[in-house]
């Protein structure tokens, strides 16, 4: 599970003692990971960066280089061009929804209570389920002529609608089950940060008369800045890993309404066997998630503490 | 901490109350549509709970589709991590916690970009990766790019900085090397923080997707989630819902029963996973 660290300095507290001496020791004890890192995080980093600059598809069966062209043709090609701004969408809407209500929720379900926490767990079992199979309960949720949704519309007399067939509501329903699958979890982020709270700050703004709207704002939500960027930080990174729904939902259609980066980059080179446009695809993704794991790093760092 | 109840509580309550029982709905439905006689699903034709229960959707999900198969893969890629991790992340959390050496730093930035960096963005060169090696549609492929846990390693690290260092002096002056102090003073008392990796860890990838699709392309190393996508849409163009709903109910069950038994364990654990 790829999290960013939100707190984890390198530059730890240096060992008052020294270790028992023997300098090959942590390296021999480290072997196993350092291989393993290299191999799959490091190596990749550089080869797609690297096969980015050859046509490597069907016609080409042995990589012909060819320098930035196909840089240039996802930057003109529209098909990319409209999975990157889907998948900016997907994560200007998720974000800010599933850090709201994961927030609200955790503020409501912040007590030590039987019921709460069968609540809590209400909110929280989605996180256990493979995005795959929550997909495709909401596929049947969305079927225009027997699924729920229409059938609940049309109990109040509103008109049925084909949600993922039509191009304007494809990625908006995509995007609620987004919002269903992550508000729990982020909810218990939330909830950790909340009981980290001094009592004390909170009973004093109630002798000065501030009204719990007044404590929220003044109080909670500025010590849970730290908390609040980092689960945000969390959406970020799952909007732009947006892809087992696409899978199963929708394909990417109707008419693309529903690409994305990483289904782009799937059918680039897994359906289509174009090699290079995918290994260009995936360096501008990797680009794009060091840029946030960076500005994470110095933002976090910088401006936020806790331990 | 007592306070009257306005009016304005009570709203708040309900809304919850209500959101809650809206969060619960698909797996409800899913729960009815399994054990309703495919003739007569939830939501078509006759309404809600009524009709009668039947297991026949499950005998018919596992024979259409090598279930069995399919379970005995994921078991074997979940543990199969988890067991490789265990080592990897209890020697990398000592060896970041305990010990000095040169270039520590940048060795601890390499494991930083791997928490940095989701694998889903690595699936192509990591698939030309196992290409070469000639691993493409093995469980170990599956299992390789997850066995190295920057957030296992860093989980451990904490928790070997928290035991205080007079514990292993004594084995120290007893003459015992790194590996026998790690393992007869370090992992019993670590093994809190294992156990809650772990849930993590097998959570995860009893879920993972994208890199066993790509990866795979027989159903005799496919995992369940695989298995599923491709029996749900194979499934969807007949519109069998109660077909795709038991299949659906077998994959998650298990994982799920174990959460809402032992839900506080796996909310704490993931919690721990996401905040060190």
């Amino acid at each position: 599970m790829a999290h960013p660290a939100p707190a984890v300095g390198a530059a730890g507290n240096p060992n008052k003692r020294r270790a028992p001496s023997f300098n090959w020791g942590p390296y021999l004890l480290l072997l196993p990971s350092l291989i393993l890192l290299a191999v799959f995080t490091l190596w990749p980093m550089v080869a797609s960066g690297y096969l980015a600059l050859f046509t490597a598809n069907m016609a080409h069966k042995v990589p012909v280089y060819n320098g930035i062209a196909n840089f240039k043709d996802l930057f003109t090609s529209d098909l990319f061009i409209k999975a990157f701004k889907n998948t900016l969408l997907f994560a200007v809407v998720t974000i800010p929804a599933s850090v709201v209500l994961a927030m609200w929720l955790a503020t409501q379900l912040n007590r030590k209570l039987r019921s709460v926490a069968i609540v809590r767990a209400a909110f929280f079992y989605p996180t256990m389920l493979p995005l795959v199979s929550a997909a495709a309960v909401w596929s049947f949720f969305y079927n225009p002529s027997y699924g729920p949704v229409n059938l609940a519309i049309k109990l109040f007399g509103g008109a049925t609608h084909n949600w993922l067939g039509d191009p304007k509501t494809a990625l908006p329903a995509i995007m609620l089950v987004s919002i269903w699958k992550d508000a729990g979890y982020f909810m218990i982020f939330f909830l950790a940060g909340l009981q980290s709270l001094p009592s004390d700050l909170f009973e004093a703004a109630e002798l000065d008369g501030a009204s719990r709207w007044q404590q929220f704002w003044r109080i909670t939500f500025p010590l849970l800045s730290p908390t609040t960027l980092f689960v945000a930080t969390l959406s970020l990174i799952n909007a732009f890993k947006t892809m087992d729904q696409i899978f199963v939902m929708t394909g990417g259609g109707p008419e693309n309404a529903t690409q994305t980066l990483l289904y782009f980059i799937y059918q680039q080179t897994f359906e289509f066997m174009d090699r290079g446009t995918g290994a260009a695809a995936s360096a501008v993704l990797i680009v794009i998630l060091l840029a946030v794991a960076v500005f994470n790093q110095f933002y976090v760092d910088k401006k936020v503490h806790y331990d | 901490m007592t306070k009257k109840l306005t009016f304005f509580d009570w709203a708040l309550y309900v809304t919850t109350a209500a959101m809650a029982l809206l969060w619960l709905i698909p797996l409800l439905w899913m729960v009815a549509t399994a054990f309703r006689p495919e003739t007569s699903p939830v939501g078509t034709g006759s309404w809600l709970w009524g009709g009668s229960f039947t297991l026949h959707n499950f005998t018919r999900a596992w024979t259409t589709a090598p279930f069995a198969t399919y379970y005995r893969n994921t078991f074997v890629i979940v543990t199969g991590i988890l067991a490789m991790q265990m080592v990897t992340i209890t020697l990398g959390g000592y060896v970041f916690a305990r010990m000095n050496f040169r270039g520590k730093d940048l060795l601890f930035l390499l494991f930083l970009l791997q928490l940095m960096l989701p694998a889903e963005a690595l699936v192509v060169p990591n698939y030309n990766t196992m290409d070469k090696l000639g691993l493409v549609n093995t469980r170990l492929a599956i299992m390789l790019p997850y066995v190295a846990s920057a957030m296992g390693t860093f989980l451990m690290r904490q928790t070997f900085k928290q035991i205080p260092r007079d514990l292993e002096e004594a084995a120290v002056i007893d003459g015992a090397n790194h590996l026998q102090i790690l393992w007869r003073v370090f992992i019993p008392i670590v093994r809190p923080t294992l156990a809650a990796f772990a849930l993590t860890s097998i959570s995860f990838h009893w879920n993972n997707f994208f890199w066993p699709l790509i990866i795979t392309n027989t159903n005799n190393v496919r995992p369940l989630t695989v298995g599923l996508a491709l029996f749900t849409k194979a499934s969807e163009a007949g519109a069998d819902w109660s077909l795709i709903t038991a299949g659906t109910l077998m994959v998650v069950a298990p994982l799920l029963i174990a959460f809402f038994l032992f839900q506080q364990q796996f909310i704490n654990s993931f919690m721990r996973s996401g905040i060190k």
